[in-house]
C-alpha cells in the first residue's frame, strides 16, 4: 500500500494530455481567439477589415483601459 | 488513455474568462471611466482653444461607457480564458508536482506577466488624448512585438529552468532563469524604441491614474480568472483522478 506507482507527494495524479490530442483544439481556439483579441484591440485602428469606425468607437474606451493603442 | 478532455477544459476556460471579464469590467467602470472622462474632457477644451468643431463619434458616450466597455472586456476575458486553458491543458501535469488549482494560478499569473505586465512597463496604456493618431499603426505593432517577444523570452526562460533543474536543483533552476528572463526583457527593453506622445502640458496625476486604473483591471481579470478556473477545472479532473487513487489500496 504504501509503495505505488503514483507518486505520494502528488495531491492528484494527472497524465499531461498528448501533444496530439491537443493541436487540433490549440489551432482551432487559439485562432478564434486572437480573431476576438483583434477585434476588441485593433480592428479599425491599425488596420481595418471592416470600413467605418463603429467597431472602433464601440470598443473605444475598453481599448484605452485594457491597454492598446487606440488612436 | 487520458479522460480529461481538452473541450471541457477549453470550455470551462472562456466561462471563466468571462467571469474574469465581468470583474475586469466592474474595476474598468469604477475607477476607470472617471479618467477616461476627465481627459476626454481635456481633449475637447484643447479643441474648442483651436476654434475645432468637436465632432460627434457615431457612438455616444453613454453607450460607450456602458455597453461598449462590457463589450471590450468580456470578449477580452472570454478570449484570454480560451487562451490561457489551452495552455493550461498543455502545463498540466508538466510543471511537476503542481495539482489543477495550483497550476491554474500559476498559468494564470505566468500570463498575466508575460502579456500584460512586461509589456505595459515599456508601452504602458494611454488615456485618449494622448497619441497622434498617425502613429497607431508603429504604436500597435511595437505593442504586438513586445508581447510576442515576452512570451518568447518566458518560453525560453522556461526551457533553460528545466534544462538546469536536474543538476542546480528546482529553487536555484527557477531563480536562474527568472534572472536570465529579467536580463533579456531589460535588454528588450533598452532596444526597442521609446514611445512618449503624451502632451507636455498634460496633467501627470491623471497619466498616472489612469495607468494605475488599467493595471488593476488586469489584475483583477487575472485573479477572478485564475481562481475561478482552477476551481472548475480541477472539478473536471477530479473524477478523473479518482478511479487512480481507489485502485491504489486493493494493489
Amino acid at each position: 500500500m504504501a509503495h505505488s506507482a503514483v507518486p505520494s507527494s502528488a495531491p492528484v495524479a494527472v497524465t499531461p494530455l498528448s501533444l496530439k490530442e491537443l493541436a487540433p483544439w490549440a489551432l482551432f481556439v487559439g485562432v478564434l481567439m486572437l480573431v476576438l483579441l483583434y477585434l476588441v484591440g485593433a480592428e479599425q485602428g491599425a488596420t481595418a477589415v471592416f470600413q467605418g469606425d463603429t467597431i472602433h468607437e464601440w470598443m473605444h474606451d475598453g481599448r484605452h483601459l485594457l491597454g492598446f493603442p487606440c488612436h | 488513455m487520458n479522460p480529461i478532455s481538452p473541450r471541457v477544459l477549453l470550455i470551462r476556460g472562456m466561462l471563466a474568462g468571462l467571469l474574469a471579464g465581468v470583474a475586469a469590467f466592474l474595476v474598468a467602470y469604477v475607477l476607470g471611466e472617471s479618467k477616461v472622462d476627465a481627459a476626454i474632457a481635456i481633449e475637447e477644451a484643447g479643441a474648442a482653444a483651436a476654434h475645432e468643431h468637436a465632432e460627434e463619434g457615431p457612438v455616444s458616450r453613454a453607450l460607450q461607457a456602458t455597453a461598449g466597455l462590457g463589450t471590450g472586456t468580456l470578449l477580452y476575458g472570454v478570449a484570454l480564458g480560451g487562451i490561457a486553458a489551452l495552455v493550461f491543458c498543455y502545463a498540466l501535469g508538466r510543471l511537476g508536482r503542481f495539482g489543477p488549482r495550483a497550476t491554474a494560478a500559476l498559468v494564470s499569473g505566468g500570463l498575466f506577466l508575460t502579456v500584460n505586465l512586461v509589456p505595459f512597463l515599456k508601452y504602458p496604456a494611454n488615456p485618449p488624448a494622448v497619441g497622434d493618431p498617425d502613429t497607431v499603426v508603429r504604436r500597435t505593432t511595437l505593442f504586438v512585438l513586445m508581447i510576442a517577444l515576452s512570451l518568447l523570452l518566458a518560453a525560453g526562460a522556461l526551457i533553460l529552468g528545466r534544462r538546469l533543474a536536474p543538476s542546480l536543483g528546482n529553487w536555484n533552476a527557477s531563480v536562474v532563469a527568472s534572472l536570465g528572463f529579467v536580463v533579456t526583457v531589460g535588454i528588450a527593453y533598452a532596444l526597442l524604441p521609446g514611445i512618449n506622445e503624451v502632451p507636455a502640458d498634460f496633467p501627470a496625476a491623471l497619466i498616472w491614474q489612469f495607468r494605475l486604473a488599467s493595471l488593476g483591471i488586469q489584475v483583477a481579470l487575472w485573479t477572478t480568472f485564475g481562481l475561478a478556473f482552477g476551481f472548475l477545472a480541477e472539478r473536471a479532473i477530479a473524477p478523473a483522478a479518482a478511479p487512480q487513487e481507489a485502485v491504489q489500496p486493493t494493489s
